[in-house]
């Protein structure tokens, strides 16, 4: 198998899932409410029903708002394409780098922010000025956490990266790789929209965030949206399993490999799937400016994870 | 003070009274000249710590030639009503303002302007309050004359008081939502997150309730006062019937009083549950939204298995019950479970910190503010003032019952979900002392002529406060005129209050604690 039909297969595999994590969540979560809540596959039906549906546009939207749902769901994919998920084989530079990552996501999120802007809409502006404001301090903290990785590997790329931690499995539970990862976990939660930055279920338009910089989409641009944002949630998801707990990813493409790699990415993004519906069942939202105080306080977890990884590397 | 020394008190005054009367029980009833009307409101007010709680304006213009402007004083702590009536010039009807020194009397003065042409030259505020963009200028639906009419947009926005500064910007909300909800404009000026000032534009559901009363029989408007909001079907019904019953004279038998309180408890009892919910639902907490509703069905279909109807509708009639209910034997134990189960998802929202964090110090309204406005219900019992009216002017028979009134003094968003729960236990409390007390007879009193051009009233604490409906029969014994006060039309006017210095993502949630009624608002 060539590298290219690898990493193919591995980012449709990402695209296909997301709908199914995104779904699985809200059925786990109305199942915790005592609901009978939609099935986990709602969302295919949900994306198949917006794709037939004319998209209202308003008369002052410009080429920024067309151009967002492919911009959102095209970083979305570019990214999908680098996360580890079901293979790193750690020969050869198969999957990518950290900064990649991070910026092509930031990308996404910047013209969500200008689309949100773009038709003049009160909800937008409100919606893209609160996920600038939570963008800025989750960014950083990303960065951070997947750095105090890279030091103990020596590189940014992610194939080295989780060579380090299968090589070194005692590395996994030291300090600074458990500090990253609750860092990691929490901006999961500001970056993809989650509790109790933001509430993915709501309808009061005043409270929103990530759903306000949207409001004004319709059809199929909202369906890419949505499709990207699930894509989203599943590759911080991934890379929070796979950079954190890489056992299991295939290092070969040897077949039975690649099927336990397959059979361990989804049973960690269940795990994590069902730690956040737990997570959300419980909890509230907070109120708006409580959340710098959650977020800087993932970036002091994510910088103490830097501080403790490069001591660590010191001492032998 | 009784109203004999209410109506003593009156006489000695050198304010100009004629027909001083008193009909019924604690009320007492007067003419007033025009010019009067501010002196009588004055001492009636000031001097005699009364407060206003209706004005309905009549067009009379066909059998006297005049408008007719009527008020209706309330005394909390004495119990007795006042009610005086101005006649106005037919022609040219001028109103004087009573806005000087009473909030909520400038708000029905701006409501009688709007729906009757009865110009208020002194008033403060020359804002339409009921008006649609869309109506013709000489267009007042409530008078005699009006008829249907094309409706164009006028092309003209309504003067919201602008904010200005450094940073300050404007935030429109509505009347179209993102959720399923009733309509309403909400204006905010903000700097940042944070709430300087909100205007509340409403009225985009006048319905023309009150005109749909006029030439029906008195019995046949039981229907329609269900139907006023939505959730207070008893609430409403039961004031409109009281008002008949007054107008006729007669009192509902002892078995159908006790069934109204039964009825009407009922009803806050699974209004201030779901509300529990939904507050709960305002701050992400999804899990006490779905036990919440969860509860609620339960309780509604108590209601069905009580009276064959969810809402509780179809059951109440002037004069009584329309039909006996049978009492379930296990009946109270099941709404004592249901309590049990409320209680429980209670304490699990009283214990999240997070939740809590939310509701502390959140949308506080102070008990000055709500005492200026007139504010009624859980939301003035929130904020401090002791005010019920099942105690402060006892109806169908919550005087045998000793009620208690829970009051709280925070004012904010908690102390209007706590009092939500300790009305829901009262509510509980009242239904199985009522039930013990029901004993076998008659539901229904029978209703005679009800006497033409005699205003009466009926007085309610629905669950979200004082409902007032006044009536007035013409000479063949139908309806002249039916005015309805939610305590909505009181409550609204407080919400910017509470909001200021909040920030924008919390306006739902304390929308959401007030839970005023549009549809029951905007008549």
């Amino acid at each position: 198998m060539s590298r290219v039909a690898a990493v193919l297969l591995q980012t449709l595999l990402a695209v296909a899932l997301a709908p199914a994590l995104t779904g699985f969540i809200r059925w786990l979560k109305a199942r915790l409410q005592g609901r009978r809540g939609a099935p986990p596959w709602q969302p295919y039906f949900e994306l198949r029903k917006l794709f037939a549906k004319e998209a209202v546009m308003s008369h002052t939207a410009s080429w920024i708002f067309t151009a967002t749902p492919f911009v959102v769901f095209g970083t979305s994919v570019a990214v999908a394409s680098l996360v580890p998920l079901v293979l790193a084989p750690t020969d050869r530079f198969i999957v990518g780098d950290l900064f990649a990552v991070v910026y092509l996501l930031l990308l996404g999120t910047f013209f969500l922010a200008l689309g949100g802007l773009d038709t003049g809409s009160p909800f937008g502006g409100m919606g893209a000025s609160r996920e600038m404001t939570v963008v800025a301090l989750t960014e950083p903290t990303v960065a951070l956490s997947i750095v105090a990785l890279a030091l103990n590997a020596g590189s940014t790329n992610f194939s080295q990266i989780v060579g380090r931690t299968i090589a070194d499995p005692v590395t996994a539970l030291g300090p600074g790789h458990l500090l990253a990862f609750a860092a990691l976990f929490v901006v999961t939660l500001a970056e993809t929209g989650r509790l109790p930055v933001d509430n993915p279920s709501t309808h009061l338009e005043l409270t929103m965030i990530h759903e306000a910089m949207i409001l004004e989409y319709s059809g199929p641009y909202l369906a890419l949206i949505e499709w990207g944002s699930s894509l989203k949630l599943l590759l911080f998801f991934a890379l929070a399993a796979n950079l954190f707990m890489p056992w299991g990813l295939a290092l070969s493409f040897a077949p039975a490999a690649l099927a336990v790699g397959l059979l361990s990415v989804v049973l960690k993004l269940a795990i994590l799937a069902t730690a956040v519906a737990v997570f959300e069942t419980r909890i509230a939202k907070l109120r708006l400016f409580r959340v710098p105080e959650l977020l800087s306080a993932s970036f002091v977890l994510a910088l103490l994870a830097v501080v403790s990884t490069f001591l660590a590397g010191q001492t032998p | 003070m009784t109203s004999e020394s209410t109506a003593r008190a009156l006489l000695e005054s050198s304010i100009a009274v004629s027909d001083l009367a008193a009909p019924r029980g604690n009320e007492v009833h007067c003419r007033v000249r025009p010019d009067a009307i501010v002196p009588l409101a004055d001492f009636v007010c000031g001097e005699l710590g009364a407060e206003l709680i209706l004005m309905a304006a009549e067009d009379r213009r066909r059998s006297s030639g005049a408008f007719v402007v009527n008020y209706l004083f309330a005394h909390r702590a004495s119990h007795w009503l006042l009610h005086a009536s101005a006649a106005l010039d037919g022609a040219r009807p001028e109103l004087p303002s009573l806005a000087r020194f009473h909030y909520p009397a400038s708000r029905f003065e701006r409501e009688i302007r709007d729906l009757f042409g009865i110009a208020v030259p002194e008033h403060p505020d020359p804002r339409p309050l009921v008006r649609h963009g869309f109506w013709p200028d000489d267009y007042y639906p409530l008078r005699k004359d009006a008829n249907g009419r094309e409706f164009h947009d006028d092309g003209q926005p309504f003067p919201f008081t602008p904010v200005g500064g450094e940073g300050v910007y404007e935030i429109p909300v509505g009347p179209v939502h993102a959720g399923v909800i009733e309509p309403g404009h909400f204006r905010f000026s903000v700097m940042g997150e944070t709430i300087i000032d909100m205007k509340s534009r409403l009225y985009f559901t006048h319905k023309g309730t009150e005109k749909l009363f006029e030439g029906r029989r008195p019995a046949d408007g039981t229907a329609l006062a269900e139907r006023v909001s939505g959730d207070t079907s008893v609430g409403h019904a039961l004031a409109y019937c009281q008002a008949i019953e007054s107008a006729a004279g007669v009192e509902a038998p002892h078995r159908a009083r006790l069934l109204r309180v039964i009825l009407l408890e009922l009803e806050r009892l699974y209004n201030h549950v779901a509300d529990f919910g939904a507050i709960a639902n305002d701050t992400g907490f999804a899990v006490a939204h779905a036990h919440c509703f969860r509860i609620r069905e339960g309780l509604l279909r108590l209601n069905k298995q009580l009276t064959g109807a969810r809402l509780l509708r179809g059951v109440l009639s002037p004069g009584g019950l329309n039909r006996d209910l049978a009492v379930p034997a296990d009946f109270t134990t099941a709404i004592q479970a249901a309590l049990v189960d409320f209680d429980e998802v209670v304490a699990i929202c009283f214990n999240n910190t997070l939740l809590m964090d939310r509701l502390e110090q959140t949308g506080t309204l102070g008990m000055e503010v709500a005492r200026d406005h007139g504010v009624l219900g859980f939301v003035a019992r929130a904020s401090g003032l002791d005010l019920d009216a099942r105690r402060d002017h006892p109806f169908a028979a919550y005087g045998e019952l000793d009620l208690r009134v829970p009051v709280l003094a925070g004012g904010d968003v908690k102390a209007r979900t706590e009092i939500r729960v300790e009305e829901a236990r009262e509510s509980a409390r009242l239904i199985a002392r009522a039930c013990e007390r029901l004993t076998p007879g008659p539901v229904q009193a029978s209703i005679g002529e009800v006497a033409p051009r005699v205003p009466a009233f009926g007085i309610v604490e629905g669950w979200r406060g004082r409902i007032v409906h006044w009536i007035v029969a013409a000479d063949d014994g139908t309806l002249d005129r039916v005015k309805i006060v939610d305590p909505s039309f009181f409550n609204w006017p407080a919400l910017s209050y509470a909001l200021v210095g909040n920030i924008v993502p919390d306006f739902p949630l304390c929308n959401k604690s007030f839970n005023q009624s549009y549809s029951g608002n905007d008549l």
